[in-house]
């Protein structure tokens, strides 16, 4: 802002309206009239909300009418209530899955990113998913599960007998892999995508260097491309974590919840919106909200160790 | 030597092996979808859920989920919430990037870790009070609501804009003050023409995701014969209409006809978006 103060000097020691003339009293007047809209909007609806959910959840209470303090009774609802903690449990079923995610995306990754006939329509195919809007997927994926239709179709051409299939969706020691498995379907690409980016910043010349020892694939996955890239694997696994706690999309689409495999969120918001039990909710808010901050702090740590051991490495 | 070559040949074709299949899982329940579409009544009836439909050009099936679904009106909200959503976040965060980036004052810092920090709350956890907001500011079903909250929660646009104005050199706007330009002058006569790639990436990223918003739709546009979007038409399809499959998947794929065509055009912006939030973190 140097080229500022030597412009607006001159023009200084003028009156107050020559001020709001003057760079600096231009540059005040853009600052107020740009950040106003967007702050207000943040204050709206990102930690008005926040607040008035920490408020709510000491109170019984619905969206109109009375309310009462109650003090912690919500929170220990929260732990004590089948519904409510218990379906966190179902989040360990996501994690597993963002692991099984991540390594995945980074096969993919590691073969679109090198000499690969048709690497374009790959990577179209398998980003695409993530583009299609939540209500269609929750179609598609009751259409290709119900029993005898497209999964069974598929399963009974290798050999399965149809008859001795569950129903996907409705049995209850295997509907929450399968949700799992649409998750993974409709979010992959993303990963995929971003790993390819990653892998694309690598040094090339790493690779010609790994080329000339007579490295193979393997090699040059495990020595080049997973250190560089380690970073951000770990990153969005730690994200994914977050994720998983807060797993909404699939059973709120595919089985609406039904047959144990209600999530944590798909329960709070049948609580808050269904059962309109605004308190109870916005305890189950603010205790993930807890949690999630924990992961956060827990990432910024890993965060900061891969930093100091991979500079502690190449220097 | 003959080894190594045989070892190539039998990595690639694995490789190749790997993709098709993925490829295939990836596309097999769209497709299907697409079968199941263009059948007849009988057809769907009678025959297997993958085998072809007969002809192609059998579109009775999409011109009745059009109409059930009233998919007419559906298209013209989403298109309405679109634009005013584009271009109001768009401007909304090239502004508070350009301020962010440009000036130096008090708050700055603080101003940013705000917006961080507002990512870490999961959206759906904080409709519950959101819900509440909306309600006392008489905003539940009305469309200027529903355009306001999508315009409001919004931080991947920002971080866009800030990282592209971080590699435009502020050499630009100081010779352009120096010829007598306003701040405001440089912002949208100067500045925002060179954000155009910007612009181009964010508006996909976000209008996709708008496109496709289906949880803050159904929250706040309640009344579903006038403010219903493509992402909450499907609605009408379930319950007593839950296994007419033929109709539901032509709703499936009309709604997903959109997506598909901006992916096809815009492939590369995609990518090279996601890539960026990637590097952002």
């Amino acid at each position: 802002m140097a080229s500022s103060a030597t412009v607006s000097a001159p023009k200084k020691r003028k009156s107050f309206s020559e001020y709001f003339h003057s760079m600096r009293g231009q540059q005040l007047i853009v600052t107020l009239v740009f950040l106003f809209v967007p702050l207000v909007l943040l204050f709206m609806f990102t930690y008005l909300p926040f607040f008035k959910m920490v408020e709510f959840s000491f109170f019984k209470m619905k969206y109109i009418g009375r309310r009462t303090f109650v003090g912690l009774q919500n929170y220990i609802s929260v732990f004590t209530r089948k519904d409510c903690f218990h379906a966190l449990s179902l989040s360990l079923y996501y994690m597993v899955g963002s692991v099984v995610q991540m390594a995945l995306a980074l096969l993919f990754a590691t073969i679109l990113s090198f000499k690969c006939k048709g690497s374009k329509f790959f990577r179209g195919a398998l980003y695409f998913p993530c583009l299609i809007c939540g209500i269609s997927v929750g179609f598609i994926f009751k259409f290709f599960f119900t029993h005898g239709f497209v999964l069974d179709t598929l399963l009974s051409w290798v050999g399965f007998n149809v008859d001795k299939l569950p129903f996907w969706l409705r049995d209850e020691s295997i509907n929450n892999v399968v949700l799992v498995a649409c998750s993974i379907w409709k979010y992959i690409g993303q990963n995929i995508v971003m790993f390819i980016g990653a892998i694309a910043s690598v040094d090339p010349v790493l690779y010609e260097a790994a080329e000339i020892d007579g490295a193979n694939a393997w090699h040059r996955f495990k020595d080049i491309i997973l250190p560089s890239i380690s970073t951000i694997v770990v990153l969005n696994l730690i994200i994914s974590v977050s994720g998983a706690l807060s797993a909404f999309e699939m059973p709120y689409v595919v089985t609406g919840g039904g047959f144990n495999t209600s999530t944590y969120f798909v329960v709070m918001d049948k609580i808050a919106h269904t059962d309109q039990k605004v308190g109870l909710a916005s305890a189950m808010a603010v205790v993930l909200l807890l949690l999630i901050v924990i992961v956060t702090y827990a990432q910024k740590a890993v965060e900061k160790w891969l930093e100091n051991r991979s500079s502690g490495v190449t220097k | 030597m003959n080894a190594i070559k045989m070892k190539r040949i039998l990595i690639n074709i694995c490789k190749y092996v790997l993709l098709i299949f993925a490829a295939f899982v990836a596309l097999v329940p769209i497709v299907s979808c697409i079968f199941t579409a263009f059948k007849t009544e009988e057809e769907y009836a009678s025959t297997n859920v993958i085998t072809l439909p007969k002809s192609f050009l059998n579109f009775d099936n999409f011109i009745i989920a059009w109409n059930k679904a009233n998919m007419g009106k559906a298209f013209l909200n989403s298109f309405i919430i679109l634009i005013c959503v584009l271009v109001g976040s768009i401007m909304i965060s090239a502004m508070l990037a350009y301020v962010l980036n440009r000036f130096k004052f008090p708050g700055n810092k603080l101003i940013r870790n705000l917006f961080t920090i507002a990512t870490l709350i999961p959206g759906i956890a904080s409709q519950v009070t959101v819900y509440q907001i909306m309600t006392a500011l008489h905003l539940v079903n009305s469309m200027p609501g529903y355009i306001i909250l999508m315009m409001g929660t919004d931080v991947i646009t920002i971080y866009i804009f800030l990282q592209f104005f971080e590699n435009l050199s502020p050499t630009l706007d100081e010779s352009a003050i120096l010829d007598g330009c306003t701040y405001f002058g440089v912002f949208f006569k100067i500045l925002l023409p060179l954000l155009k790639p910007a612009i181009v990436t964010s508006a996909i990223l976000k209008g996709v995701s708008t496109y496709n918003e289906y949880y803050m739709a159904n929250l706040y546009l309640q009344d579903k014969t006038k403010y219903q979007v493509v992402a909450t038409s499907l609605y009408v399809f379930s319950g007593p209409m839950g296994n007419q499959y033929n109709y539901i998947c032509a709703g499936v794929i009309i709604t997903i006809i959109p997506a598909l065509i901006v992916f096809l055009l815009c492939q590369d912006q995609i990518y090279s978006g996601m890539a960026a939030g990637a590097v952002k973190g």
